[in-house]
């Protein structure tokens, strides 16, 4: 059975796009998050919408469960928001849970039932000392197998490191690329968690130093500073923690609409035209270790659905919750060949916001933040701006924006989400 | 001996008598190491255990300071890393295991294609619930 043949019964298109502040935010719970990123969507909706029209709730939420001790998500997104009696309903597939909750109120929309949802995901996580919000995301990975043998998020995907470098000869300097490329890309993003570039982390960093009166480093440049394990030590080695993304709190949300009625909201709705999702093996049943196979079978589908190439793609949004990741995203949907080409991508200029594939140019999850069931929105709330032309000092100038990508992975590749979209 | 159902239990009670026991489907002969219910090659259900030699390969690896809570409670933290890793077993499957024996201090000289053998290690158990958590339980590592 060939799923990439699939077809959406109708077209569907996104005419509002918002999100709250990423960052620590101690004072504000999930649902509070998600409010904040409704309002922000509310107010992205060229021509309007009544409130009464939304018909379903989609919340994406990953472990409110753990970080917050609270169920029952969708509901409560919805009360606050003034959406009850609509039904609402949570969707938890780990750090894809927002990509997945936007595809099933796409998946309903084309189905004929509704005309319009809102979709999105809300996450709270620095509720929790680091001990249990570590052991709250590895939740995600299998438990039996993976989280009680020891491996760690971090951990995960240092593994799939060190089985990438053995391959292809890739070093942790090209890792840090990455980072050193999405920290560019999200100083220039007022909503990212840590909206600087790894130059200024550096010199505040010294600065610091000379404030306590102890020796002032004298770092020649960002990779030195980086290779300093006194200030960017290993956290799951060869995982630094500069490798990876931080812990954030936030949420974000979208306004779905049927095809058919779009231009009642904007002249200038965002279509999503493939989507794609799969499901794969914990790490020790995969064929292999450097590459998310699932991502893979996910990009397949969306591209046989929207009818484009790799190449069509202008800018994509992928899931670089840790360095290794985009390396192995870039790859895993046909932007760059597996092995050293993709690990080189950033280190090369050819994924900054000026180079021939500008990739999470919105910061990505490591420098704009993983709250992780609100990531795969908050993605395409930056698709959104960016095709529309409204990401300001981010904006990418070099192309125009017509057809872009997201690519958002649950856990450690056990599900991913693919979906593309297009500006007409 | 009455066989014991093809459940992670039985695997963890064969654990506790140092057996390293898979799953091997009786259709089509793929062996499933942690053992399965059903094939995922022929999706077949009918299985047999077959206990293996223990003997595998390293295939990759980590080395962790900040572990998950049942790790934190065997006595592992920043200043007493561990490694953990995946394992081809020589039969041809692959599992999740710290590794022993190897270099914490030096993560750089781990080689992935390092030869382990099996080990069996105590701890905690998986669990936010303090007094499910502290329950022992025998898993499988292996030793470089
Ligand atoms: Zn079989």
């Amino acid at each position: 059975m060939a799923q990439g043949k699939r077809r959406l019964g109708r077209g569907v298109a996104i005419v509002g796009a918002g999100m709250s502040a990423f960052g620590t935010r101690p004072d504000i719970t999930n649902r509070e998050l998600f409010a904040e990123a409704f309002t922000d969507m509310k107010d992205s909706v060229d021509k309007g919408f009544e409130h009464q029209d939304i018909e379903a709730l989609y919340v994406g939420n990953c472990g409110a469960e753990m970080w917050e001790s609270q169920s029952v998500m969708g509901n409560l997104c919805a009360d606050i928001i003034g959406l009850t009696p609509r039904p609402a309903r949570k969707i938890e597939d780990a750090c894809a849970s927002s990509s997945v909750a936007v595809r099933d109120g796409l998946i309903a929309i084309a189905s004929g039932l509704y005309d319009m949802v809102l979709v999105g995901g809300t996450e709270k996580m620095t509720s929790l000392p680091i001990n249990w919000t570590t052991m709250a995301l590895a939740c995600g990975s299998d438990t039996t197998f993976e989280g009680s043998v020891g491996f760690t998020f971090p951990g995960l995907y240092a593994a799939m490191a060190t089985a990438h470098m053995e391959a292809y000869g890739t070093t942790h300097d090209d890792l840090l690329r990455v980072a050193i490329k999405n920290h560019s890309n999200g100083a220039l993003n007022p909503k990212a968690h840590f909206p600087m570039t790894i130059k200024q982390v550096m010199e505040m960093r010294a600065a610091k130093a000379e404030e306590k009166g102890g020796p002032v480093p004298t770092w020649s440049d960002e990779m030195e500073f980086l290779n300093d394990p006194r200030f960017n030590p290993v956290i799951a080695w060869p995982n630094t923690l500069f490798d990876c993304c931080p812990i954030t709190d936030g949420a974000a949300c979208l306004l779905l609409v049927a095809e058919e009625i779009a231009r009642e909201f904007t002249d200038v709705p965002i279509y999503i035209i493939g989507t794609g999702q799969a499901s794969g093996h914990n790490l020790h049943d995969r064929d292999t270790l450097t590459s998310i196979p699932a991502a893979k079978l996910a990009a397949e589908q969306a591209y046989e659905m929207a009818g484009v190439d790799p190449g069509d793609i202008k800018m994509a949004e992928v899931h670089d919750c840790f360095t290794i990741a985009e390396v192995m995203a870039i790859a895993d949907l046909g932007f760059f060949k597996e092995g050293k080409e993709a690990a080189v991508a950033a280190g090369e200029g050819k994924t900054a916001r000026d180079g021939q594939k500008p990739i999470n140019v919105s910061g990505g999850l490591k420098c704009k933040g993983h709250p992780v069931g609100a990531t795969g929105a908050a993605q395409m709330v930056e698709i959104f701006q960016q095709m529309r032309g409204e990401a300001g000092e981010r904006q990418v100038t070099a192309t125009d924006i017509d057809i872009a990508l997201n690519h958002n992975i649950g856990a450690h590749g056990t599900t991913a989400v693919v979906q593309i979209y297009e500006r007409r | 001996m009455k066989e014991l159902p093809f459940t992670i239990a039985s695997f963890d009670t064969y654990l506790t008598e140092r057996k390293v026991m898979a799953s091997r489907c009786t259709s089509c002969g793929a062996l499933w190491l942690p053992p399965r219910p059903i094939c995922l090659t022929c999706k077949a259900d009918q299985m047999e255990w077959e206990e293996l030699t223990g003997k595998g390969t390293l295939v990759a690896f980590t080395v962790i300071g900040v572990g998950p809570m049942p790790m934190i409670d065997a006595g592992y933290g920043r200043d007493n890393p561990y490694c953990v890793g995946i394992v081809q077993v020589e039969e041809g499957p692959r599992i999740g295991a710290q590794i022993l024996g190897v270099d914490v201090a030096h993560p750089e000289n781990i080689k992935i294609g390092t030869k382990v053998t099996a080990d069996f290690v105590e701890r905690g158990s998986w669990h936010f619930v303090e007094e499910v958590a502290k329950a022992k339980k025998a898993y499988l590592a292996f030793r470089a």
